[in-house]
Protein backbone atom coordinates (compact mmCIF):
# COMPACT_ATOMS: atom_id res chain seq x y z
CA UNK A 1 0.00 0.00 0.00
CA UNK A 2 1.10 3.30 -1.10
CA UNK A 3 2.44 5.33 2.22
CA UNK A 4 0.82 7.48 4.65
CA UNK A 5 2.10 10.51 2.94
CA UNK A 6 1.35 9.83 -0.23
CA UNK A 7 -2.23 9.11 0.81
CA UNK A 8 -3.08 12.49 2.39
CA UNK A 9 -0.71 13.75 -1.26
CA UNK A 10 -3.26 12.51 -3.35
CA UNK A 11 -6.63 13.30 -1.27
CA UNK A 12 -5.32 16.90 -1.34
CA UNK A 13 -4.78 16.88 -4.86
CA UNK A 14 -8.38 15.95 -5.63
CA UNK A 15 -10.20 17.92 -2.97
CA UNK A 16 -7.97 20.99 -2.75
CA UNK A 17 -5.81 21.13 -5.80
CA UNK A 18 -8.84 20.23 -8.53
CA UNK A 19 -6.67 17.42 -9.78
CA UNK A 20 -9.57 15.67 -12.37
CA UNK A 21 -9.35 13.80 -15.52
CA UNK A 22 -9.99 16.23 -17.86
CA UNK A 23 -12.09 13.95 -20.49
CA UNK A 24 -12.22 10.02 -21.37
CA UNK A 25 -13.40 10.31 -25.20
CA UNK A 26 -14.39 7.34 -27.58
CA UNK A 27 -12.84 7.49 -30.83
CA UNK A 28 -15.29 5.96 -33.61
CA UNK A 29 -14.95 5.01 -36.94
CA UNK A 30 -17.13 6.03 -39.34
CA UNK A 31 -15.75 4.41 -42.32
CA UNK A 32 -18.35 1.22 -42.47
CA UNK A 33 -20.81 3.86 -42.42
CA UNK A 34 -20.18 5.39 -45.80
CA UNK A 35 -23.07 5.16 -48.34
CA UNK A 36 -24.23 6.77 -51.54
CA UNK A 37 -27.35 7.64 -49.67
CA UNK A 38 -27.28 10.50 -47.03
CA UNK A 39 -30.39 9.06 -45.42
CA UNK A 40 -29.03 5.64 -44.77
CA UNK A 41 -25.48 7.12 -44.23
CA UNK A 42 -27.06 9.07 -41.30
CA UNK A 43 -28.95 6.13 -39.83
CA UNK A 44 -25.54 3.74 -40.12
CA UNK A 45 -23.56 6.57 -37.90
CA UNK A 46 -26.21 7.30 -35.60
CA UNK A 47 -26.94 3.41 -34.75
CA UNK A 48 -22.98 2.59 -34.79
CA UNK A 49 -22.34 5.17 -32.17
CA UNK A 50 -25.28 4.80 -30.14
CA UNK A 51 -24.40 1.26 -29.71
CA UNK A 52 -20.87 1.46 -29.11
CA UNK A 53 -20.87 4.46 -26.85
CA UNK A 54 -23.70 2.92 -24.98
CA UNK A 55 -22.06 2.77 -21.63
CA UNK A 56 -19.09 5.33 -22.25
CA UNK A 57 -20.70 7.88 -19.74
CA UNK A 58 -22.00 5.18 -16.81
CA UNK A 59 -18.75 3.54 -16.76
CA UNK A 60 -17.02 6.94 -16.96
CA UNK A 61 -19.06 7.75 -13.66
CA UNK A 62 -18.65 4.47 -12.21
CA UNK A 63 -14.93 5.03 -12.50
CA UNK A 64 -15.35 8.53 -10.76
CA UNK A 65 -16.83 6.72 -8.19
CA UNK A 66 -14.79 4.08 -7.34
CA UNK A 67 -11.79 5.48 -7.98
CA UNK A 68 -12.42 8.72 -6.08
CA UNK A 69 -11.17 10.88 -9.03
CA UNK A 70 -13.15 13.12 -11.15
CA UNK A 71 -13.32 12.80 -14.76
CA UNK A 72 -15.19 16.32 -15.90
CA UNK A 73 -15.80 15.28 -19.66
CA UNK A 74 -17.59 12.33 -21.25
CA UNK A 75 -16.92 12.65 -25.13
CA UNK A 76 -17.03 11.19 -28.31
CA UNK A 77 -14.59 11.82 -31.85
CA UNK A 78 -15.81 10.18 -34.59
CA UNK A 79 -14.03 10.05 -38.66
CA UNK A 80 -14.01 13.25 -40.54
CA UNK A 81 -17.45 14.08 -41.48
CA UNK A 82 -16.07 15.29 -45.26
CA UNK A 83 -14.55 11.69 -45.98
CA UNK A 84 -18.48 10.22 -45.11
CA UNK A 85 -20.25 12.11 -46.50
CA UNK A 86 -18.77 12.86 -49.38
CA UNK A 87 -19.66 9.55 -51.44
CA UNK A 88 -23.44 10.59 -51.05
CA UNK A 89 -25.44 13.07 -53.28
CA UNK A 90 -26.26 15.61 -50.42
CA UNK A 91 -25.07 19.36 -51.35
CA UNK A 92 -24.95 20.39 -47.31
CA UNK A 93 -23.78 18.45 -44.41
CA UNK A 94 -26.19 20.05 -41.85
CA UNK A 95 -28.03 16.91 -41.61
CA UNK A 96 -24.77 15.21 -40.40
CA UNK A 97 -24.18 17.52 -37.48
CA UNK A 98 -27.45 16.95 -36.38
CA UNK A 99 -27.47 13.37 -36.70
CA UNK A 100 -24.11 13.52 -34.40
CA UNK A 101 -25.99 15.70 -32.05
CA UNK A 102 -28.35 13.34 -31.53
CA UNK A 103 -26.61 10.39 -31.31
CA UNK A 104 -23.92 12.62 -28.19
CA UNK A 105 -27.13 13.43 -26.69
CA UNK A 106 -28.95 9.60 -26.55
CA UNK A 107 -25.73 8.54 -25.14
CA UNK A 108 -24.90 11.21 -22.48
CA UNK A 109 -21.88 12.83 -24.11
CA UNK A 110 -21.31 16.62 -23.85
CA UNK A 111 -19.23 17.07 -27.08
CA UNK A 112 -19.00 15.12 -30.44
CA UNK A 113 -16.14 15.92 -32.56
CA UNK A 114 -15.60 15.28 -35.91
CA UNK A 115 -17.76 17.23 -38.23
CA UNK A 116 -14.29 17.84 -39.58
CA UNK A 117 -12.04 17.98 -43.05
CA UNK A 118 -8.81 17.20 -43.86
CA UNK A 119 -7.38 20.01 -46.44
CA UNK A 120 -3.70 20.60 -46.23
CA UNK A 121 -3.30 20.02 -50.10
CA UNK A 122 -6.63 21.00 -51.56
CA UNK A 123 -10.51 19.98 -51.25
CA UNK A 124 -11.86 16.76 -52.00
CA UNK A 125 -15.48 17.00 -52.88
CA UNK A 126 -16.81 16.16 -49.56
CA UNK A 127 -14.59 18.74 -47.96
CA UNK A 128 -15.49 22.25 -49.91
CA UNK A 129 -19.57 20.95 -48.55
CA UNK A 130 -18.30 20.23 -45.27
CA UNK A 131 -16.84 23.42 -44.90
CA UNK A 132 -19.45 25.65 -46.36
CA UNK A 133 -21.88 23.73 -43.90
CA UNK A 134 -20.40 24.38 -40.77
CA UNK A 135 -21.61 27.75 -39.68
CA UNK A 136 -25.04 26.70 -39.67
CA UNK A 137 -24.07 23.22 -38.26
CA UNK A 138 -22.85 24.80 -35.21
CA UNK A 139 -25.61 27.14 -35.15
CA UNK A 140 -28.09 24.87 -35.31
CA UNK A 141 -26.58 22.07 -33.15
CA UNK A 142 -25.43 21.83 -29.32
CA UNK A 143 -23.00 19.49 -28.80
CA UNK A 144 -20.96 19.11 -32.38
CA UNK A 145 -17.51 20.46 -32.43
CA UNK A 146 -15.65 21.22 -36.01
CA UNK A 147 -12.21 21.61 -37.00
CA UNK A 148 -10.68 21.67 -40.34
CA UNK A 149 -6.75 20.91 -40.85
CA UNK A 150 -5.64 23.69 -43.42
CA UNK A 151 -1.78 23.06 -42.90
CA UNK A 152 0.84 20.54 -42.75
CA UNK A 153 4.88 20.60 -42.32
CA UNK A 154 4.57 18.01 -45.41
CA UNK A 155 2.30 19.55 -47.51
CA UNK A 156 2.78 23.20 -46.85
CA UNK A 157 -0.34 26.05 -45.97
CA UNK A 158 -3.61 25.56 -48.25
CA UNK A 159 -4.08 28.76 -48.34
CA UNK A 160 -7.51 29.04 -50.56
CA UNK A 161 -9.00 26.67 -47.48
CA UNK A 162 -7.09 29.77 -44.88
CA UNK A 163 -9.22 32.30 -46.84
CA UNK A 164 -12.34 30.47 -47.10
CA UNK A 165 -12.15 29.67 -43.03
CA UNK A 166 -11.58 33.28 -42.33
CA UNK A 167 -15.04 33.61 -44.14
CA UNK A 168 -16.80 30.85 -42.18
CA UNK A 169 -15.82 31.71 -38.70
CA UNK A 170 -17.49 35.34 -39.60
CA UNK A 171 -20.53 33.40 -40.80
CA UNK A 172 -20.42 31.02 -37.55
CA UNK A 173 -19.96 34.24 -35.27
CA UNK A 174 -23.19 36.26 -37.41
CA UNK A 175 -25.33 32.84 -36.87
CA UNK A 176 -24.53 32.55 -33.17
CA UNK A 177 -24.81 36.39 -32.37
CA UNK A 178 -27.60 36.22 -30.11
CA UNK A 179 -24.60 34.00 -27.89
CA UNK A 180 -21.80 36.10 -28.14
CA UNK A 181 -21.12 34.01 -31.18
CA UNK A 182 -20.45 31.33 -29.13
CA UNK A 183 -20.50 28.87 -32.29
CA UNK A 184 -17.28 30.02 -32.98
CA UNK A 185 -15.77 28.19 -29.76
CA UNK A 186 -17.14 24.88 -31.09
CA UNK A 187 -14.44 25.23 -33.98
CA UNK A 188 -10.80 24.65 -34.60
CA UNK A 189 -8.52 25.40 -37.67
CA UNK A 190 -5.51 23.14 -37.53
CA UNK A 191 -1.86 23.32 -38.80
CA UNK A 192 -0.29 19.42 -38.08
CA UNK A 193 -4.00 18.24 -36.80
CA UNK A 194 -3.48 14.92 -34.73
CA UNK A 195 -5.33 12.00 -35.25
CA UNK A 196 -5.90 10.70 -32.02
CA UNK A 197 -6.73 13.97 -29.59
CA UNK A 198 -9.45 13.35 -26.91
CA UNK A 199 -9.57 17.65 -26.62
CA UNK A 200 -12.63 19.43 -27.66
CA UNK A 201 -13.60 21.14 -30.02
CA UNK A 202 -10.54 19.67 -32.30
CA UNK A 203 -10.69 15.81 -31.74
CA UNK A 204 -11.61 13.80 -33.91
CA UNK A 205 -10.75 10.13 -35.51
CA UNK A 206 -8.36 9.92 -37.28
CA UNK A 207 -8.23 7.43 -40.76
CA UNK A 208 -5.28 5.22 -39.33
CA UNK A 209 -6.59 4.82 -35.79
CA UNK A 210 -8.71 1.56 -35.38
CA UNK A 211 -12.29 0.90 -34.59
CA UNK A 212 -12.67 1.95 -32.02
CA UNK A 213 -10.52 3.50 -28.87
CA UNK A 214 -10.51 5.05 -25.93
CA UNK A 215 -8.41 7.95 -25.04
CA UNK A 216 -7.86 10.42 -22.36
CA UNK A 217 -6.89 13.58 -21.07
CA UNK A 218 -5.68 14.67 -17.94
CA UNK A 219 -5.54 18.06 -16.31
CA UNK A 220 -3.61 19.83 -13.34
CA UNK A 221 -2.56 22.91 -13.60
CA UNK A 222 -3.30 23.51 -10.20
CA UNK A 223 -1.40 20.61 -8.77
CA UNK A 224 1.74 21.71 -10.62
CA UNK A 225 1.71 25.46 -9.35
CA UNK A 226 0.97 24.38 -5.40
CA UNK A 227 3.80 22.32 -5.88
CA UNK A 228 5.96 24.85 -7.36
CA UNK A 229 4.57 27.21 -4.13
CA UNK A 230 6.14 25.25 -2.07
CA UNK A 231 9.74 25.71 -4.03
CA UNK A 232 10.48 29.56 -3.84
CA UNK A 233 13.94 29.83 -4.17
CA UNK A 234 14.09 26.87 -6.66
CA UNK A 235 16.53 26.98 -9.29
CA UNK A 236 15.45 25.97 -13.33
CA UNK A 237 16.67 22.77 -12.93
CA UNK A 238 15.35 22.62 -9.60
CA UNK A 239 11.41 23.53 -11.03
CA UNK A 240 11.91 21.11 -14.45
CA UNK A 241 12.34 18.71 -11.52
CA UNK A 242 9.63 19.23 -9.45
CA UNK A 243 6.94 19.70 -12.60
CA UNK A 244 8.31 16.27 -14.13
CA UNK A 245 7.43 14.76 -10.96
CA UNK A 246 4.38 16.02 -10.73
CA UNK A 247 3.53 15.35 -14.44
CA UNK A 248 4.36 12.31 -13.81
CA UNK A 249 1.77 11.35 -10.84
CA UNK A 250 -0.91 13.18 -13.12
CA UNK A 251 -0.33 10.95 -15.50
CA UNK A 252 -0.58 7.70 -13.75
CA UNK A 253 -3.72 8.35 -12.76
CA UNK A 254 -4.83 9.49 -16.05
CA UNK A 255 -3.27 5.97 -17.60
CA UNK A 256 -4.98 4.38 -15.17
CA UNK A 257 -8.56 5.62 -15.67
CA UNK A 258 -7.94 5.61 -19.26
CA UNK A 259 -6.84 2.04 -19.28
CA UNK A 260 -9.73 0.76 -17.14
CA UNK A 261 -12.52 2.10 -18.47
CA UNK A 262 -11.12 0.47 -21.75
CA UNK A 263 -11.18 -2.69 -20.28
CA UNK A 264 -14.59 -2.13 -18.89
CA UNK A 265 -15.84 -0.91 -22.34
CA UNK A 266 -14.08 -3.82 -24.10
CA UNK A 267 -12.62 -1.48 -26.47
CA UNK A 268 -8.35 -0.66 -26.63
CA UNK A 269 -6.84 1.66 -25.02
CA UNK A 270 -5.33 4.61 -27.25
CA UNK A 271 -3.66 7.18 -25.96
CA UNK A 272 -3.21 9.51 -23.24
CA UNK A 273 -3.00 13.31 -23.66
CA UNK A 274 -0.87 14.54 -21.15
CA UNK A 275 -1.66 18.33 -21.73
CA UNK A 276 -2.33 20.93 -18.49
CA UNK A 277 -5.38 22.01 -19.46
CA UNK A 278 -7.17 24.47 -17.20
CA UNK A 279 -10.34 25.64 -16.35
CA UNK A 280 -11.78 29.06 -15.38
CA UNK A 281 -12.29 28.18 -12.18
CA UNK A 282 -9.64 29.68 -9.01
CA UNK A 283 -6.74 27.26 -8.90
CA UNK A 284 -6.38 25.87 -12.44
CA UNK A 285 -4.75 28.24 -14.38
CA UNK A 286 -1.90 27.64 -16.29
CA UNK A 287 -0.93 31.16 -16.44
CA UNK A 288 -0.92 30.94 -12.56
CA UNK A 289 1.88 28.21 -12.86
CA UNK A 290 3.64 30.72 -15.21
CA UNK A 291 3.54 33.62 -12.31
CA UNK A 292 4.27 31.34 -9.74
CA UNK A 293 7.55 31.02 -11.69
CA UNK A 294 8.12 35.22 -10.46
CA UNK A 295 6.44 36.71 -13.21
CA UNK A 296 4.49 39.90 -11.84
CA UNK A 297 2.01 38.55 -14.95
CA UNK A 298 1.57 36.21 -17.54
CA UNK A 299 2.64 37.77 -20.86
CA UNK A 300 5.08 39.85 -19.77
CA UNK A 301 8.87 39.26 -20.53
CA UNK A 302 9.88 35.52 -19.78
CA UNK A 303 6.46 34.44 -20.07
CA UNK A 304 7.85 32.41 -23.10
CA UNK A 305 10.71 31.41 -21.76
CA UNK A 306 8.70 30.16 -18.74
CA UNK A 307 6.24 28.32 -21.11
CA UNK A 308 8.77 26.64 -23.03
CA UNK A 309 10.03 25.09 -19.94
CA UNK A 310 6.63 24.38 -18.26
CA UNK A 311 5.37 22.47 -21.74
CA UNK A 312 8.83 20.52 -21.77
CA UNK A 313 8.57 19.31 -18.51
CA UNK A 314 5.05 18.14 -18.27
CA UNK A 315 6.18 16.16 -21.39
CA UNK A 316 8.79 14.59 -19.84
CA UNK A 317 7.40 13.62 -16.62
CA UNK A 318 4.42 12.31 -18.24
CA UNK A 319 6.01 10.38 -20.94
CA UNK A 320 7.31 7.87 -18.59
CA UNK A 321 3.90 7.23 -16.71
CA UNK A 322 2.06 5.90 -19.46
CA UNK A 323 2.33 3.35 -22.10
CA UNK A 324 0.86 5.42 -25.23
CA UNK A 325 1.47 9.11 -25.32
CA UNK A 326 -0.08 11.07 -27.92
CA UNK A 327 -2.47 14.02 -28.81
CA UNK A 328 -0.99 17.38 -28.10
CA UNK A 329 0.57 16.69 -24.60
CA UNK A 330 1.23 20.37 -23.66
CA UNK A 331 0.18 23.30 -22.19
CA UNK A 332 -2.91 24.87 -23.20
CA UNK A 333 -3.37 28.46 -22.98
CA UNK A 334 -6.93 28.98 -23.60
CA UNK A 335 -7.79 32.38 -22.25
CA UNK A 336 -11.33 32.60 -22.32
CA UNK A 337 -10.87 29.35 -19.93
CA UNK A 338 -8.03 30.66 -17.98
CA UNK A 339 -9.15 32.80 -15.15
CA UNK A 340 -5.44 33.94 -15.06
CA UNK A 341 -4.64 34.42 -18.74
CA UNK A 342 -8.14 36.68 -18.50
CA UNK A 343 -7.05 38.67 -15.54
CA UNK A 344 -3.37 38.72 -17.59
CA UNK A 345 -5.33 40.10 -20.51
CA UNK A 346 -7.59 42.60 -18.37
CA UNK A 347 -4.76 44.07 -16.91
CA UNK A 348 -2.89 44.98 -20.29
CA UNK A 349 0.14 42.55 -19.55
CA UNK A 350 -0.93 40.19 -21.90
CA UNK A 351 -1.76 41.11 -25.59
CA UNK A 352 -2.49 39.15 -28.81
CA UNK A 353 0.87 38.85 -30.16
CA UNK A 354 2.27 37.71 -26.97
CA UNK A 355 -0.02 34.85 -27.11
CA UNK A 356 1.21 34.22 -31.08
CA UNK A 357 4.65 33.96 -29.70
CA UNK A 358 3.62 31.89 -26.91
CA UNK A 359 1.98 29.10 -29.07
CA UNK A 360 5.28 28.60 -30.79
CA UNK A 361 6.60 27.00 -27.84
CA UNK A 362 3.09 24.59 -26.16
CA UNK A 363 0.21 23.14 -27.37
CA UNK A 364 -1.97 24.25 -28.83
CA UNK A 365 -2.34 27.89 -30.41
CA UNK A 366 -4.56 30.82 -30.31
CA UNK A 367 -7.27 29.28 -28.39
CA UNK A 368 -10.95 31.06 -27.17
CA UNK A 369 -9.42 34.12 -27.90
CA UNK A 370 -12.38 36.58 -28.77
CA UNK A 371 -11.76 39.62 -30.68
CA UNK A 372 -13.82 42.45 -31.71
CA UNK A 373 -16.87 41.26 -34.19
CA UNK A 374 -15.93 43.75 -36.96
CA UNK A 375 -12.98 42.05 -37.49
CA UNK A 376 -12.43 41.74 -41.31
CA UNK A 377 -12.39 38.21 -42.44
CA UNK A 378 -9.22 38.87 -44.15
CA UNK A 379 -7.82 39.88 -40.52
CA UNK A 380 -8.64 36.42 -39.25
CA UNK A 381 -7.37 34.71 -41.99
CA UNK A 382 -3.92 36.37 -41.79
CA UNK A 383 -4.05 35.33 -38.19
CA UNK A 384 -4.74 31.61 -39.51
CA UNK A 385 -1.94 31.51 -41.61
CA UNK A 386 0.75 33.30 -39.50
CA UNK A 387 -0.50 29.89 -37.03
CA UNK A 388 -0.61 27.60 -39.68
CA UNK A 389 3.16 29.00 -40.28
CA UNK A 390 4.17 28.45 -36.72
CA UNK A 391 3.06 24.82 -36.88
CA UNK A 392 4.26 24.13 -40.53
CA UNK A 393 7.51 25.28 -39.47
CA UNK A 394 8.02 23.92 -36.33
CA UNK A 395 6.80 20.66 -36.90
CA UNK A 396 4.00 20.83 -34.54
CA UNK A 397 0.43 21.21 -33.89
CA UNK A 398 -0.82 24.73 -34.28
CA UNK A 399 -4.99 25.46 -33.77
CA UNK A 400 -6.52 29.12 -34.01
CA UNK A 401 -10.10 28.95 -31.93
CA UNK A 402 -10.89 32.59 -32.57
CA UNK A 403 -14.40 34.07 -31.37
CA UNK A 404 -15.14 37.36 -33.39
CA UNK A 405 -17.73 38.18 -30.98
CA UNK A 406 -20.53 39.95 -32.75
CA UNK A 407 -22.12 43.44 -31.80
CA UNK A 408 -19.07 44.12 -29.27
CA UNK A 409 -15.33 44.94 -29.45
CA UNK A 410 -12.22 45.96 -27.21
CA UNK A 411 -13.00 46.26 -23.78
CA UNK A 412 -15.75 44.02 -23.43
CA UNK A 413 -16.32 40.58 -22.31
CA UNK A 414 -17.63 37.68 -23.66
CA UNK A 415 -19.65 35.14 -21.78
CA UNK A 416 -19.70 31.60 -23.22
CA UNK A 417 -20.22 29.97 -19.74
CA UNK A 418 -19.82 26.31 -18.25
CA UNK A 419 -16.05 25.12 -19.29
CA UNK A 420 -16.28 27.43 -22.19
CA UNK A 421 -15.37 30.39 -19.54
CA UNK A 422 -15.61 34.00 -20.56
CA UNK A 423 -12.81 36.30 -22.83
CA UNK A 424 -12.15 39.71 -22.46
CA UNK A 425 -12.37 41.15 -26.54
CA UNK A 426 -8.69 41.85 -27.20
CA UNK A 427 -7.31 44.10 -29.80
CA UNK A 428 -5.87 43.29 -33.35
CA UNK A 429 -3.62 44.82 -35.70
CA UNK A 430 -5.72 47.77 -37.82
CA UNK A 431 -3.60 47.07 -40.58
CA UNK A 432 -4.78 45.31 -43.69
CA UNK A 433 -3.78 42.07 -44.74
CA UNK A 434 -6.40 40.85 -47.63
CA UNK A 435 -4.01 41.02 -50.48
CA UNK A 436 -1.78 38.74 -48.80
CA UNK A 437 -5.00 36.41 -48.61
CA UNK A 438 -6.68 36.73 -51.58
CA UNK A 439 -3.59 35.46 -53.33
CA UNK A 440 -4.95 31.95 -53.01
CA UNK A 441 -3.03 29.17 -54.19
CA UNK A 442 -0.53 26.37 -51.45
CA UNK A 443 2.07 27.85 -49.95
CA UNK A 444 4.71 25.28 -50.35
CA UNK A 445 5.75 22.63 -47.77
CA UNK A 446 8.83 23.61 -46.09
CA UNK A 447 12.52 22.44 -46.48
CA UNK A 448 13.57 19.96 -43.62
CA UNK A 449 16.96 20.10 -43.19
CA UNK A 450 19.13 23.39 -42.43
CA UNK A 451 16.94 24.30 -39.23
CA UNK A 452 17.68 27.32 -38.11
CA UNK B 1 -10.12 -5.75 -4.18
CA UNK B 2 -8.58 -3.39 -1.98
CA UNK B 3 -9.47 0.06 -1.18
CA UNK B 4 -8.36 3.03 0.54
CA UNK B 5 -10.40 4.97 3.43
CA UNK B 6 -9.10 8.22 4.43
CA UNK B 7 -11.01 10.05 7.24
CA UNK B 8 -9.95 13.68 7.95
CA UNK B 9 -11.61 16.08 10.22
CA UNK B 10 -11.59 17.58 13.69
CA UNK B 11 -10.51 14.68 16.58
CA UNK B 12 -13.60 13.71 18.33
CA UNK B 13 -14.46 10.48 20.38
CA UNK B 14 -15.52 7.35 18.67
CA UNK B 15 -14.46 7.90 15.08
CA UNK B 16 -12.48 4.69 14.37
CA UNK B 17 -15.84 3.12 16.36
CA UNK B 18 -18.27 4.80 14.25
CA UNK B 19 -16.15 3.91 10.93
CA UNK B 20 -14.99 0.44 11.33
CA UNK B 21 -18.79 -0.01 12.48
CA UNK B 22 -20.03 0.64 9.32
CA UNK B 23 -17.22 -1.59 7.81
CA UNK B 24 -17.85 -4.35 9.66
CA UNK B 25 -21.96 -4.23 9.14
CA UNK B 26 -20.50 -4.65 5.17
CA UNK B 27 -18.29 -7.46 6.12
CA UNK B 28 -15.21 -4.77 4.51
CA UNK B 29 -12.10 -6.52 6.39
CA UNK B 30 -9.62 -3.65 8.32
CA UNK B 31 -6.27 -4.58 7.13
CA UNK B 32 -4.09 -1.58 8.40
CA UNK B 33 -5.05 1.06 10.03
CA UNK B 34 -2.76 4.42 10.73
CA UNK B 35 -3.93 7.55 12.15
CA UNK B 36 -2.09 10.95 13.97
CA UNK B 37 -3.57 13.63 15.91
CA UNK B 38 -1.69 16.98 15.43
CA UNK B 39 -3.24 20.41 16.95
CA UNK B 40 -6.89 18.50 17.41
CA UNK B 41 -6.37 17.92 13.84
CA UNK B 42 -6.91 13.67 13.20
CA UNK B 43 -6.13 11.92 10.08
CA UNK B 44 -6.64 8.45 9.49
CA UNK B 45 -5.99 5.96 6.54
CA UNK B 46 -7.17 2.54 6.50
CA UNK B 47 -6.35 -0.34 4.26
CA UNK B 48 -9.11 -2.52 3.85
CA UNK B 49 -10.22 -5.61 1.69
CA UNK B 50 -13.80 -5.64 -0.31
CA UNK B 51 -13.36 -9.25 -1.34
CA UNK B 52 -16.15 -10.33 1.23
CA UNK B 53 -18.49 -6.99 0.72
CA UNK B 54 -21.89 -7.69 0.90
CA UNK B 55 -23.27 -4.33 -0.49
CA UNK B 56 -22.13 -2.37 -4.00
CA UNK B 57 -19.26 -0.35 -3.66
CA UNK B 58 -21.67 2.89 -4.07
CA UNK B 59 -23.90 2.01 -1.15
CA UNK B 60 -20.54 1.59 1.27
CA UNK B 61 -19.37 5.10 -0.01
CA UNK B 62 -22.76 6.67 0.91
CA UNK B 63 -22.66 4.71 3.99
CA UNK B 64 -19.37 6.37 5.06
CA UNK B 65 -20.01 9.63 3.63
CA UNK B 66 -23.37 10.19 6.04
CA UNK B 67 -21.39 8.87 8.92
CA UNK B 68 -19.06 11.21 8.28
CA UNK B 69 -21.45 14.10 8.16
CA UNK B 70 -23.35 12.57 11.45
CA UNK B 71 -19.52 12.87 13.49
CA UNK B 72 -18.53 15.52 11.36
CA UNK B 73 -15.92 13.90 9.52
CA UNK B 74 -14.83 14.04 6.01
CA UNK B 75 -14.78 10.57 5.24
CA UNK B 76 -13.38 9.14 1.35
CA UNK B 77 -13.03 5.78 0.23
CA UNK B 78 -11.05 5.01 -2.83
CA UNK B 79 -9.81 2.02 -5.11
CA UNK B 80 -6.72 1.40 -4.09
CA UNK B 81 -5.33 1.28 -7.35
CA UNK B 82 -4.80 5.16 -8.17
CA UNK B 83 -2.65 5.52 -4.74
CA UNK B 84 -0.60 2.45 -6.20
CA UNK B 85 -0.70 3.96 -10.04
CA UNK B 86 0.74 7.51 -8.51
CA UNK B 87 3.00 6.67 -6.34
CA UNK B 88 4.93 3.71 -7.26
CA UNK B 89 7.04 3.37 -10.39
Amino acid sequence: MAMFKDVLETVRMIEKERLDIRTITMGISLLDCIDSSGKKSRQKIYDKITRLAENLVKEGERIENELGIPIVNKRISVTPIALIAGSSADLNYVEYAKTLDAAAAAVGVNFIGGFSALVPKGFAKGDRILIDSIPEALATTNNVCSSVNLASSKAGINMDAVKRIGEIIKETAYLTRDADSIGCAKFVAFSNAVEDNPFMAGAFHGVGEGESVLNVGVSGPGVVKRALEKAQDASFGEMAEIIKKTAFKITRAGHLVGTTVAKRLNVPFGILDLSLAPTPEIGDSVARILEEMGLEHCGTHGTTAALAMLNDAVKKGGIMASTSVGGFSGAFIPVSEDEGMIEAVKCGALTFDKLEAMTSVCSVGIDMVAIPGDTPASTISGILADEAAIGMINNKTTGVRLIPVYGKTVGEMAEFGGLLGRAPIMAVNQNDCSVFVNRGGQMPAPIHSFKN
Amino acid sequence: MRAVVTVIGKDRTGIIYNVSKILAENDVNIEDISQTVMHDFFTMIMLVDLKQMTVDFSELKASLEAIGETIGMSIRIQHEDLFNAMHTI
